[in-house]
């Protein structure tokens, strides 16, 4: 998709300039943004490589799943039509506590394998379930404990306190995935 | 608000804690470990490098050639409406898109306008909050491969409204 949307914002915004007499502002920009991406790639090199140091300690240790334990109730609140299929309530419950803790890349492999182990129990292999349509919502819902790729940014950019988002991102994601939930609840009776 | 703020402050340093407390009772090389974790960010950052760069370039022609400012004239009754400053739709519409070109922008704003205003603050917020839904959506359903996918994209794209609303109003 961005093979269509990337050149046509160049394309637009070139053109527009050229009309509107606004072309030396435009040009000046093009190599200011070359040093804007190499300014701002240095600093990321800090802050990314010390969350992802963190994050690998993390998956080490059992504390993924111990925290999946916790979620049992919630993960049968979701997915009811799962009753017996341990095997997928642990992979999906595995997901989210990786989504939780900020291991994006570890959540997507687990997720992939619990998309599997559903697809086994799936009658109509081209459709998605009710279980598979309620994890994928989930997964888009982008509930983190800590958004560390935010904080990471704001600090690489001066922010005064990079930190002070987490609350309201808590308040926003816990909104979000309620009307994700709600809307997939409603939808599965329906389409 | 003091309390909200020390909470934040807090949370980064009580989850470092817990893992090497974690690592350290399990006798984990914590050490070794979180280099190669490290390594692996490397490899991160440099991969996003040249996304970086196309994205910058993209949304620096938008801004500076003043064609932004004319659509955010353009569009501001509908988004005053719904009380979205409008300097953040371009965020809004990448942002189910792609996460690494919406990361540019997001940063982009946040240069222009500042980290800590009102707008460098929402931005965070709906950075933190939403996930780059038709990428994810893409992935899962085609790894099993699945054509049909109901409801999905329309339940997701209105949680992510949700998020985005909500991330404005809290400011």
């Amino acid at each position: 998709m961005l093979n269509i949307i990337w050149p046509a914002f160049i394309a637009i915004s070139f053109i527009y300039a050229l009309i509107s007499g606004n072309i030396e502002n435009a040009s000046n920009g093009i190599f200011e943004s070359c040093e804007s991406a190499v300014e701002l790639t240095i600093t990321f090199f800090g802050t990314i490589c010390l969350w992802n140091g963190i994050i690998a300690i993390c998956k080490e240790t059992s504390l993924m799943s111990k925290l999946s334990k916790l979620l049992k109730p919630v993960i049968n609140f979701l997915f009811p039509e799962l009753k017996r299929n341990n095997q997928a309530k642990e992979e999906i419950s595995m997901n989210i506590i990786a989504n939780l803790l900020g291991l994006g890349n570890a959540a997507t492999p687990l997720g992939l394998k619990a998309m599997e182990t559903m697809q086994k129990e799936n009658p109509k292999k081209d459709t998605l379930s009710n279980s598979m349509a309620m994890f994928i919502v989930l997964n888009t819902a982008s509930l983190q404990l800590i958004p560390t790729n935010v904080i990471a940014i704001r600090s690489s950019l001066g922010s005064s306190a990079p930190s002070n988002i987490i609350l309201q991102v808590w308040v926003a994601s816990i909104i979000a995935a309620v009307v994700g939930i709600t809307a997939t609840k409603i939808f599965m009776k329906k389409f | 608000m003091s309390i909200i703020n020390y909470l934040s402050a807090s949370a980064i340093p009580i989850v470092i804690l817990i893992i090497l407390y974690y690592g350290i009772k399990e006798k984990k090389k914590v050490f070794d470990i979180f280099l190669e974790g490290a390594k692996d960010g490397l490899k991160i950052v440099i991969d996003l490098f040249p996304t970086l760069i196309g994205i910058f370039l993209a949304v620096g022609a938008l801004r500076n050639s003043g064609i932004l400012d004319f659509i955010i004239e353009i569009i501001s009754p509908v988004t005053d409406l719904l009380k979205i400053p409008s300097q953040i739709l371009p965020l809004a519409m990448l942002r189910p898109i792609s996460g690494s070109a919406s990361m540019g922008v997001a940063v982009d704003i946040m240069q222009t306008y500042g980290v800590d205003t009102t707008i460098g603050m929402i931005t965070s917020v709906i950075m933190g909050s939403t996930e780059t839904t038709i990428y994810t959506i893409a992935i899962y359903s085609s790894f099993v491969k699945i054509k049909k996918t109901r409801f999905v994209l329309a339940a997701a794209l209105l949680a992510d409204l949700a998020g985005m609303i909500m991330a404005t109003c809290l400011f």
